[in-house]
């Protein structure tokens, strides 16, 4: 059954993000042979169209508004909201983002429609279109299927592949003018924590500390090795509980759960509720001082020492391969 | 302050997931309040501290969510609500349990609604999000921080690591995100006096609502454990070759370099 799917392109300093191309890919399967179209909302968008065009999306509508300058979740649904009254979908994709996260229910809510959140795999089987999504942190998972309405869903980030990238693709563009009123939620400030902009969710690769950091200062190494791989270091409870890091950077069943690439644990234990935010990634390397430490169980590689000596020289041993390659 | 607490019982963090015939095994598992829950219910108890007014926490469930709520209660919340759909809904999602706190909800003249910003079950996130959309009041996710002056709100949020600071005004729902607070167990006096505090009990049609109004949306047809991960590796012999061929590895065999 050939469906339209509409698809949010979110965009992230100027530029839009992996996960809605991933979004994209999702979308091809929901659609089964029907029409994508991609969304963009924001105060000036059309720089970003072609790329939607380009990772599969085969138009694209705009909604551009000067208070959509920044998110809302006023702004935001009403915009959206009004791409899907005009455009009346089938399907509907946005990657599970801090945006994709916030907005996405309150329009289905409004939509009175159902809606999969955090999806990690999606295919087309016995004419229905099957969710898989983790539960309990990803101690298990579900696959799920709408039984009315809209096919809503949120991707979460770095787990199905865009699709290949294709410069040849044209797609008709148009915009959508949306009276935004009523903004009830304002951004008086944005205060900047994150690591070199490179978001702990969608980062390809994680370095993360434990207790075994010691200290604030403890965690440079970390973030050295991070910067050297692209990637964005994390933490486990015990390190934001004892103040080495800020509990936005906590990885664990309360806290993130990640799936990059590849996981470099540093000095942490492994409790039970760390493994559930971290343990599907697809490779796990443990650096720890003790070698009956959980967190071996579940590392692909591990290194038993001290995470002081091992990861200066690891960060020094990747930045020659960096040059060879 | 008229404030309001959603509450969800869930499994302890501590507990491993195990199947029984397709389904997940409840069957001897300790339960807590979801523990983004427990800062909502703290954040209550300070701002009613502060502002005056009283606490009351809802939970849609069954009869076992009455332990939950009355920690919530020993805590320092004032009343509770459990609504009981066992016996009316077989299979709920997010947008049955939201349609009946919204039910619930939609005549309490409510000031301040509190949630976790997600529960670690299910780990949708929907419920707070839904409940503000439907009752047509603005709501603010994963807060770290909230203040309240008058009618005045202003707020941080943890938006992927940044946080954001936002004004807005009351009647408001909020979501709570780790570190907003460090929430308080309950004293023993707490304990004592929450066996006396009101706990009312409802159903599906105390609301007026029929199970076809309810009906979920969405369905599990399926769920599984993750394959065990089997342990890998441990490097030895010198420190610098370790780390060598951890590169090598890295490179080579995992490809993810």
């Amino acid at each position: 059954m050939a469906r339209k799917v509409l698809v949010l392109g979110e965009i992230r300093d100027g530029a839009l993000r992996n996960v809605s191309f991933e979004a994209l890919a999702a979308a091809k399967t929901i659609a089964e042979g029907g029409e994508i179209v991609g969304v963009l909302i924001g105060d000036s968008v059309s720089a970003l169209n072609k790329e939607l065009i380009y990772y599969g999306a085969d138009r694209v509508v705009q909604v551009e508004n000067e208070k959509l300058n920044q998110y809302t979740s006023d702004g935001f649904s009403q915009a959206l909201l009004a791409v899907i009254e005009q455009e009346n979908p089938e399907g509907l994709v946005l990657g599970h983002t801090s945006i994709g996260k916030d907005v996405s229910p309150r329009v289905a809510g409004k939509l009175s429609s159902g809606l999969i959140s955090d999806v990690t795999a999606i295919e087309a089987a016995g004419g229905n279109i099957v969710f898989t999504r983790p539960i309990y942190s990803g101690k298990a998972f579900e696959k799920k299927i709408v039984t009315d309405g809209l096919i809503f869903a949120t991707i979460r980030p770095n787990n199905i592949a865009p699709l290949k990238k294709d410069e040849g693709r044209s797609g008709e563009v148009t915009s959508l003018s949306v009276e935004i009123k009523d903004l009830r939620t304002i951004i008086k400030e944005v205060v900047r924590k994150a690591t070199d902009g490179v978001d702990l969710s969608e980062a390809k690769v994680v370095v993360s500390g434990g207790r075994g950091v010691k200290s604030v200062e403890g965690f440079q190494p970390l973030k050295e090795l991070a910067q050297v791989l692209g990637g964005a270091v994390g933490a486990s409870r015990g390190a934001c509980d004892a103040d080495y890091c800020d509990y936005s950077l906590q990885i664990g069943q309360t806290g993130k759960v990640v799936t990059p690439d590849l996981y470099i644990a540093c000095g942490i234990s492994g409790a039970i509720q760390h493994l559930a935010g971290m343990s599907n990634s697809k490779v796990i390397v443990a650096i720890n001082k003790d070698p009956e430490a959980n967190i071996f169980k579940v590392a692909d590689y591990g290194i038993v020492g001290d995470l002081f000596e091992v990861v200066p020289l690891l960060t020094e041993e990747f930045k020659k391969l960096k040059v060879h390659s | 302050m008229n404030i309001y607490v959603l509450l969800k019982r869930t499994f302890d963090t501590e507990e491993k997931i195990t199947l029984s015939g397709g389904k997940i095994n409840e069957d001897g598992v300790e339960c807590i309040i979801n523990p983004y829950d427990e800062f909502a219910i703290e954040e209550a108890i300070q701002v009613r501290d502060a502002h005056g007014g009283e606490v009351t926490v809802v939970s849609v469930g069954s009869e076992d969510s009455e332990k939950q709520l009355r920690t919530a209660l020993a805590m320092g919340a004032d009343k509770a609500a459990l609504i009981n759909i066992e016996d009316d809904v077989e299979n709920g999602d997010q947008f049955t349990t939201a349609k009946i706190l919204t039910e619930y909800l939609k005549d309490k003249g409510a000031d301040l609604i509190l949630a976790g910003n997600v529960a670690i079950d299910g780990g949708s996130g929907q419920v707070g999000p839904r409940v503000a959309g439907l009752l047509g009041i603005p709501y603010v996710t994963t807060i770290t921080n909230l203040e309240i002056d008058g009618s005045n709100v202003t707020i941080t949020r943890d938006v992927e690591g940044d946080s954001e600071v936002i004004e807005t005004t009351l009647p408001l729902l909020v979501t709570a995100q780790q570190g907003l607070n460090e929430p308080r167990y309950p004293s023993l006096p707490g304990i004592m006096k929450a066996k006396k505090k009101p706990l009312e009990e409802l159903e599906l049609d105390d609301l007026d609502l029929e199970e076809e109004d309810v009906e979920a949306k969405t369905k599990t047809i399926e769920v599984y454990l993750p394959p065990k991960k089997e342990a890998g590796k441990v490097l030895s012999g010198d420190l610098g070759d370790q780390v060598k061929e951890l590169v090598h590895l890295l490179h080579t065999e995992a490809k993810v370099i």
